[in-house]
């Protein structure tokens, strides 16, 4: 792990360029990366999609099996969002257990769906207290160059915007239909470098940032979620400017996810 | 994307025989017999019954004695001599670890420096995440690398930054008797490390460094195809200063062209068509 | 993995010798491969094989972790096979389950010997595969990405090594089974081969055969890893070739 020892240098070079406003790979500060939404990349899953942000990639695949309405909420259906840093996708991660990172990951895709009300969890209710589908949200990270979070939630995203319900295999209706989508929230992660503060950040940027703030906005004007993460801080006039910034490139992403 | 196979027909005739490697530009994959000449088998290959085989996917060389597979991916495979850049990964008391992009982390003995450093005063010297410029000095079976920091041109780095490239792609950053970082450096300015494990220092103006660094890119994606010392310098010069531009005065001095013999010794070593 | 609901054993070979998705005994799926398909990866390789898709990684030879796995005079070959929840019918649970380990440590050997450890003492050679969509023979696909991979990662090793499963349907012996055949045939042998030496490295074996049967079942899957060879070298070739030196460089 610590064999990525980031040089003190590359640090501080990426922070002279923010102070004057450029970035190692010749973004802007508010540049995002290229991104694309590939759907239906894995057949096994009654939805899916492959998220890329620059050269990080997420594979995300959705699963709806029938289980039980928790009691608090008899009419509804169960949502369950998992994301897997595998070990394949950066030297930074090792076999075992869930690290925090992954757990933050999906906790913060999860709060984001899940406030969104991306998804009518009461259409998910076959009987009422008795049948319910479980959706599995699992987001499985296959190279993290970078902003994981954001190619995430897309590629989560992507894959609900394209999912059919197993109504036929499970006989619960005659036919297969299509997950009926109510809102298209997304993530942007921004990276504070000194003074300046980047949006996308790059696996060095992260590597030099004090402070990384993710904002997720629905489109209908609404900030959803958020999360501050790293070691730094961030002022309130900084978030609402970041909050203004989201909603800019949020727009362009979300489209990219429901266009697909 | 990728290579397609429906089945159906071999794709070539292979009578019990083993695929021939291609042989107009020599890449040889591993488990390809290869033609020694009869040459000794060298690195990136071994012997079986008489017969040579590469063991990585590279080029072969004909180096009498030996005949050897110039690999052209994976990780720097460190050998004396050679000149590279390190970030300390750990202190301790009379050494520190080095991240030289090796298999291994090459420990630098505090005798291996020019500072007269008594036992546990290492962290006041070099810190985690400092950058330096070494020398691989010992290659032991155990795959300890050993590194000195004496020597002409090696040290710690101040300032400047640190772009990484594939190691097989050293060649063709230094260019045939140093003409890629002559390049380099006369149009920016900049000066440049060549570390023959990929990393490079560079120093300069914020746009001395940018350009550099975008030609790196350059060379790293492109690798071995001919003419890219020609694309980078015109690339260079449309990227100059409009001022630059109409008045191409002297570049400053740069380190390259002081101490041409500084150079890494393997610029000539790269891998070409057969003799 | 068996679908859900019960449902009738498929016809799985056709009178006049078609599989069910209408192959011959000797024929593989397709197979496509590509080499480098991932940026932090010191090698990788996709492979879309049949309905499978598996990406494999490898990082190293790098810096054991936990130390204590380091051996003094040479690398080891660590393998985690590794199936995503969504690869399957029905959800599998992430983490890894007891054939999961199996086949990871089986596949770490079939590398560890082939490949030059010696070379690299007190290091760890990390190989990874993910299973991203299952469709029987994942092991198979697995071992042939990460070999491709571990070559893409310039780790020296005697040869590439396809892999391939045989198997037994409807008393008939055939090349690379899909799903319903794995599911309802009676043997299957998944083998990987070494080329350059004609040997196996991995090899495992469930069902019922004839001695009869096993001789033809393993000529038969000595002949498709060869078939497989040729696609594993294509893909690395096609990646590489654009590296070398274009024709007519003045030397």
């Amino acid at each position: 792990m610590s064999e990525e020892v980031a040089a003190e240098i590359l640090t501080t070079h990426i922070l002279d360029l923010a102070r004057s406003g450029r970035r190692l790979d010749g973004r802007g500060l508010d540049d995002y990366r290229k991104s694309s939404v590939v759907p239906g990349f894995v057949a096994s899953a009654d939805g899916s999609a492959l998220a890329r942000i620059g050269e990080t990639a997420v594979l995300c695949g959705i699963k709806l099996e029938p289980g039980k309405p928790y009691p608090d909420t008899p009419n509804a259906g169960t949502l369950t969002t998992n994301a897997e840093l595998v070990p394949l996708s950066s030297p930074m991660f090792e076999p075992g257990p869930p690290h925090p990172r992954a757990i933050e990951v999906s906790r913060v895709v999860d709060r984001a769906i899940r406030a969104a009300e991306t998804i009518d969890l009461t259409k998910l209710c076959v009987t009422s207290g008795e049948k319910c589908w479980t959706c599995y949200v699992d987001m499985h990270v296959l190279d993290h160059s970078g902003n994981i979070i954001d190619t995430a939630s897309l590629a989560a995203l992507g894959a609900l915007a394209h999912t059919t319900m197993p109504n036929v295999r499970f006989g619960v209706a005659e036919a297969d239909a299509p997950l009926a989508i109510q809102h298209y929230p997304v993530e942007c992660t921004f990276a504070r470098l000194g003074e300046a503060i980047v949006i996308d950040p790059s696996v060095e940027e992260e590597g030099a940032a004090n402070g990384r703030l993710t904002i997720a906005t629905d489109e209908a004007g609404n900030v959803v979620a958020m999360q501050k993460g790293l070691i730094g801080a961030f002022s309130p006039d900084d978030v609402k400017s970041l909050v203004d910034r989201a909603f800019r490139h949020g727009d362009r992403q979300r489209r990219l996810a429901k266009d697909a | 994307m990728g290579s397609g196979h429906r089945p159906g027909p071999p794709s070539r005739g292979r009578g019990g025989g083993r695929p021939p490697p291609d042989r107009e530009r020599q890449l040889v994959l591993p488990g390809d017999e290869i033609d020694a000449h009869g040459l000794q088998p060298g690195p990136g290959t071994y012997r079986v019954h008489g017969r040579t085989y590469a063991s990585v996917l590279g080029l072969i060389q004909h180096r009498p004695p030996v005949v050897r597979i110039v690999p052209l991916s994976g990780r720097y495979i460190p050998h004396a001599g050679d000149v590279v850049v390190g970030t300390v990964t750990d202190v301790q008391g009379t050494f520190w670890l080095l991240d030289i992009g090796a298999p291994r982390w090459a420990p630098l003995h505090m005798t291996g420096t020019p500072w007269k450093i008594d036992f546990g005063e290492t962290e006041n010297y070099l810190r985690v995440g400092d950058s330096v410029v070494v020398a691989v000095e010992s290659l032991e079976s155990t795959g300890r690398i050993g590194v000195t920091m004496n020597g002409d041109g090696l040290g710690k780095l101040e300032g400047g930054t640190i772009v990484t490239v594939s190691p097989a792609r050293v060649p063709r950053v230094i260019g045939r008797g140093g003409s890629m970082i002559t390049t380099l450096t006369r149009h920016t300015g900049a000066k440049i490390s060549v570390g023959q494990n990929g990393r490079i220092w560079i120093d300069g103006s914020e746009e001395a460094i940018r350009r550099v660094t975008e030609s790196l890119r350059l060379i790293d994606e492109e690798g071995q195809r001919s003419g890219l010392t020609e694309r980078i310098a015109s690339y260079l010069t449309s990227t100059e200063a409009p001022a630059e531009g109409l008045m191409p005065g002297p570049a400053p001095p740069t380190r390259a062209e002081r101490e041409p013999e500084g150079e890494p010794p393997e610029a000539e070593d790269e891998p070409r068509l057969e003799e | 993995m068996g679908s859900v609901g019960a449902k009738d054993v498929p016809v799985l070979m056709s009178p006049d010798g078609k599989r069910i998705d209408g192959r011959r005994a000797d024929e593989l799926r397709p197979l496509a491969i590509t080499a480098g398909a991932l940026k932090q990866a010191d090698g990788s390789a996709f492979v879309e094989w049949g309905a499978n898709k598996v990406m494999a990684a490898v990082y190293g030879p790098r810096e054991v972790h936990p130390r204590h796995l380091q051996q003094n005079n040479k690398a080891i070959v660590q393998c985690r096979y590794n199936m995503a929840a969504f690869s399957v019918d029905e959800r599998k649970r992430p983490g890894l389950d007891r054939r999961s380990q199996e086949i990871s440590k089986v596949i770490a050997e079939a590398f560890e010997s082939v490949i030059f450890v010696e070379e690299f003492p007190r290091t760890s050679i990390d190989v990874y595969i993910e299973v991203l969509q299952a469709n029987a023979g994942t092991r198979c696909a697995g071992l042939v990405a990460a070999s491709v991979a571990l070559a893409d990662a310039g780790i020296p090793m005697v040869d590439l090594v396809p892999a391939v499963a045989v198997g037994k349907v409807a008393d008939s012996i055939v090349l690379d089974l899909k799903k319903e055949e794995d599911n309802y045939g009676s043997a299957d042998l998944p083998m990987a081969l070494v080329p350059q030496s004609g040997r196996l490295v991995l090899l495992q074996m469930e069902g019922h055969m004839t001695r009869d049967e096993l001789h033809r079942a393993l000529d038969l899957g000595v002949a498709g890893c060869r078939k497989i060879y040729d696609v594993m070298r294509q893909a690395l070739l096609d990646k590489y070739r654009a590296d070398g030196p274009a024709p007519g460089v003045a030397a």
